[in-house]
């Protein structure tokens, strides 16, 4: 059992040492009929030979988006990560370290998420940042949380621009609580009128941008109208990238923004472990959820970094804490910080150019096909595209051809049949023209 | 055990500041040169702009770092790091094991890593497989119906078995108000609870360090909707009477939820299904060796009775003839289930499960059942070690962790913070401390099976001298510790009161 370095003879001394005749006598305590009725139909040990052939059985069952012209996006985009990054979130004293709770013992850690916060206040135009959330759609949630605490008011409304896993992960965290949520229906074209909505018992209205159908909107006269009825503006973004190219959300006046982190820095991996970034206004910093790293000083004088104003946390509060969590994403929070330092103020603005001329090539192209119409008029790079019959069909003809042609929007939002003929597609750097070329000819194809 | 005279500052004395392979490293926000950059991208097309008018008009404030400039600064970073891969980590309750390196190498599998969540279900059949086979492990170990596999952390399942709990007590007609915490959980449990709008009531432990089940009994009643019981405890030792504990909990109409953080010590030996319970998340960092990587990803699979497997939130994978469906809405999910919701983004934290399906398989069930055995008994050898000279306020057997309360520092002028400290000089990572809260100044030890006796030896030598010097009068040497890491102690109190919490130009 190669995990595990105890000999039999350590047994046998170690056993010795503690007066015991057997390890099973180590477990007196639980009830004798549990531990004799535990029978496993599982299989014994295996070697790294047996485990690698499983899992490249399982991944030949999939097609790899590095193995076709992919065009996904709805919430998660795939981009280049430098291989730099990888190996440096492999170091073991980064991967195989605990949340840094002795901070003279985790400096690398403490610096490296401070690093993080800042970047995150950058990006987002705010002014405080915690040290990371699970994802997009759990800090929505958070973010909902935390203006009822806030505002003291029970009632969050969710723009139709959300992502609808943003939307149901908020609606599920409220269900139980005594905050309401009034969720609005999808709204591909920009035509929910939200200022409308804006009351004095409202606690937050979530808005994403780009909106989960890419459509990109100026949320400022929103947050302006929230403020003059005391709400708070919570705005989602859910393609860090945008932030590189988009006038970012607190210069919209957004007092809470949201970012899904994930296509930064780590692989997609199915859509997880991400990594939810949360900023807001300092005057609300008693009042955010998760983990903050601060700058101090240590005994000689030296600039050093701590986990700080911790008596929000769980672990002092209990019950009263501003959020149960505990475990973040720290490692996929250093994985974004390392690929956001490689970029640099060029490089990001770079990438983020990238990606949008690209997106617009893509829309140039398959507004060729016949029957397909670009509804979205603004984006950065992923827009709705209209088909003439349902996107799930022609998404599946399209796989069938080695192509991962986008999502259906029917995907998320199933009860709304008005969708089904809508697909979202999304481009970054990762696609050359030959993909364009190669999506739009099997498009017109399929559309025949 | 000192001999070496150690100065009262650890300033080096060097022009730099540096000390050898220590080496000081300033913010990456006071490197760099503008216009530089660590990538380089191909050119965009020459197309027109649609970005509609909201394009970003000033900079971002990034710093520009080649590529070497980039690896240095983390590299170096990375070096002011305790881990598990250099050193012993008896961190109570956390169960920092080993990593295995198969786990990173298969997750990075081609063909799984880089699946996109929003793919055709035709294509990723595959992904699919893993999460369904990592589910039958969970359920086949603990013995249970089912299991809601997206949570992301252990607070995160938690929150999934008390919402299942609620939705539960919700489709019987009467949702009830009180969730009850043992004072010795942890402080996700009544965090949790709040989340779920219960009010939190404390149960008392006996002298013994278990649950009071007379004061449990007596607390009981129709407003309960369940109890939060971690088992083995945060005390270290198993809950005895877990079935009694069960039946009662069951008989008053409530439903008996056991946190998983310390499934470790009972892995391979004890199907949870057979001590009464309705819901438990397991972390996968901790019991199936998935990296704790600086505070998460993590990932708290919650599995679930009968009773409450219906409740499961979506997404789940369901098999069918010869393949799976992912199913992602509630009409989808067929009547006979009632899905309370979604807890997260996609699909759940699926590079975590890939991992941990290596570590099962690499495991076994004899693997699995060895590791818990050695796990108790490595925490049983410190206990049997250290017993003597420290004190350990409830009598052994421990199972996976060994507990021991101050009062061997009674009068030395030695706290159990500035004992640690002193620890962190002789290379080890300190054990948790002050938790669990129902004994005084707490040091909880948990050696998890991945370490040898060496080791153990080490260590316990270590604390026995430690202990001695305290009693020996040297408080002042214990009030400097540590002297010898990247940073001293570090102004808590400065750091609250005044927050810097970003870097500013």
């Amino acid at each position: 059992m190669r995990y595990l370095p105890l000999s039999a003879d350590d047994r046998a001394e170690m056993l010795r040492a503690i007066g015991a005749p057997s390890v099973e006598d180590l477990f007196v305590d639980v009830p004798e009929a549990v531990r004799a009725g535990a029978v496993f139909d599982l299989p014994d040990h295996q070697g790294e030979i047996a485990i690698e052939r499983a899992f490249t059985a399982h991944a030949m069952k999939n097609l790899s988006p590095g193995c076709a012209p992919s065009f996904l996006g709805a919430g998660a985009y795939r981009h280049h990560g430098p291989a730099a990054v990888d190996a440096l979130v492999q170091r073991g004293e980064f991967l195989t370290s605990y949340t840094p709770y002795q901070p003279e013992i985790s400096q690398g850690t403490l610096q490296a998420l401070f690093e993080f916060q800042t970047q995150v206040c950058m990006l987002t135009g705010m002014e405080v940042a915690n040290a990371s959330m699970y994802d997009g759609a759990t800090a929505c949630a958070e973010a909902a949380l935390m203006a009822a605490r806030v505002t003291r008011r029970k009632s969050v409304l969710v723009s139709g621009s959300v992502h609808p896993h943003y939307a149901e992960v908020t609606e599920t965290q409220l269900r139980f609580t005594d905050v309401a949520c009034e969720r609005l229906a999808p709204d591909p074209v920009g035509v929910e009128d939200l200022i409308g909505r804006v009351g004095p018992d409202l606690a937050c209205v979530i808005v994403q941008t780009p909106s989960v159908f890419g459509r990109l909107s100026d949320y400022s006269a929103l947050a302006a109208a929230c403020h003059a009825a005391g709400a708070l503006l919570v705005v989602a973004v859910a393609e860090p990238v945008s932030l590189g190219a988009l006038m970012p959300p607190g210069e919209m006046g957004a007092d809470i923004v949201v970012v899904d982190g994930s296509s930064l820095g780590m692989p997609l991996s199915f859509g997880g472990p991400g990594v939810g970034l949360f900023a807001t206004r300092e005057k609300y910093l008693r009042n955010m959820p998760g983990r903050l790293v601060g700058q101090t000083v240590d005994v000689d004088g030296r600039r050093g970094w701590v986990l700080t104003l911790s008596t929000r946390e769980q672990h002092i509060r209990r019950e009263k804490a501003t959020s149960n969590i505990c475990t973040n994403s720290g490692l996929c929070a250093l994985a974004f910080s390392i690929h956001v330092a490689m970029l640099g103020e060029a490089g990001f603005a770079k990438l983020a150019a990238v990606n949008h001329a690209t997106a617009v090539k893509l829309a140039q192209g398959v507004a060729t096909v016949p029957g397909v119409k670009v509804t979205t008029p603004a984006f950065f790079n992923e827009f709705a595209a209209m088909l003439p019959k349902p996107a799930a069909e022609v998404v599946e003809a399209l796989a069938a051809r080695g192509i991962l042609g986008g999502v259906p929007a029917a995907r998320l939002f199933p009860s709304y049949p008005e969708l089904d003929n809508l697909l979202l597609l999304a481009a970054t750097e990762t696609n050359t023209e030959q993909d364009i070329d190669a999506l739009v000819a099997a498009l017109a194809e399929v559309l025949r | 055990m000192n001999d070496l005279p150690i100065p009262a500052s650890a300033a080096p004395g060097t022009v730099t500041g540096n000390r050898g392979l220590t080496v000081e490293e300033p913010l990456i926000f006071e490197q760099g040169s503008a216009g530089n950059s660590g990538v380089d991208l191909p050119e965009p097309f020459d197309v027109p702009s649609r970005l509609g008018g909201l394009a970003r008009k000033g900079p971002i404030g990034l710093p520009g770092l080649s590529e070497p400039q980039v690896v240095r600064h983390y590299t170096r970073l990375s070096q002011k790091n305790y881990s598990i891969d250099a050193g012993f980590y008896p961190l109570g309750s956390c169960t920092m094991k080993y990593n295995p390196r198969l786990n990173e190498k298969v997750a990075r599998t081609p063909g799984l890593g880089d699946l996109h969540p929003m793919q055709p279900v035709s294509t990723v059949q595959g992904a699919l497989a893993v999460v369904h086979a990592l589910a039958g492990w969970l359920t086949e170990l603990t013995g249970m119906a089912g299991v809601a596999m997206s949570p992301a952390a252990g607070a995160h399942g938690e929150l999934c078995g008390v919402m299942a709990i609620r939705a539960a007590q919700e489709a019987k007609g009467d949702a009830r108000k009180v969730i009850l915490v043992p004072e010795s959980a942890h402080g996700t449990n009544p965090a949790t609870a709040a989340l779920c709008g219960y009010a939190v009531v404390g149960i008392p432990a006996d002298a013994e360090g278990r649950v009071d089940i007379a004061a449990l009994a007596a607390r009981l009643g129709p407003d309960v909707a369940g109890l939060m019981l971690t088992n083995p405890n945060t005390c270290g030792l198993f809950e005895r009477e877990v079935r009694e504990i069960a039946d009662l909990v069951h008989r008053a109409g409530a439903f008996f939820y056991m946190d998983g953080a310390n499934f470790n010590a009972i892995v391979g030996r004890v199907k949870i299904a057979d001590l009464g319970v309705d819901a438990m998340h397991i972390n996968l960092h901790k019991t199936f060796s998935t990296p704790h990587g600086g505070g998460g990803p993590g990932a708290g699979p919650t599995v679930l009775s009968e009773a409450l497997a219906k409740f499961a939130p979506l997404p789940f994978v369901r098999k069918t003839g010869d393949g799976y469906e992912l199913v992602e809405t509630a009409a989808e999910a067929g009547p006979e289930r009632s899905p309370f919701g979604r807890m997260k983004g996609f699909h759940g934290q699926f590079g975590v499960m890939i991992r941990a399906l290596a570590y099962a398989m690499a495991l076994g069930k004899d693997g699995l059942r060895q590791a818990s055995g050695d796990a108790v008994l490595n925490a049983n050898y410190l206990l049997a070690r250290l017993k003597d000279t420290l004190t350990a306020p409830f009598p052994g057997p421990c199972m996976h962790e060994a507990l021991f309360d101050d009062g061997f520092l009674k009068d030395t002028g030695v706290t159990t913070l500035d004992f640690a400290k002193a620890l962190i000089d002789e290379g080890f990572h300190p054990m948790t401390m002050y938790f669990p809260l129902v004994v005084h100044g707490a040091l909880l030890m948990e050696p998890t099976e991945t370490e040898s006796k060496q080791t153990l030896d080490l260590f316990a030598d270590t604390v026995l001298a430690l202990a001695a010097k305290a009693k020996a009068g040297e408080a002042e040497f214990f009030h400097a510790a540590p002297r010898l890491t990247p940073r001293r102690r570090l102004d808590e109190t400065l750091a609250a009161r005044k927050p810097v919490l970003r870097w500013v130009p």
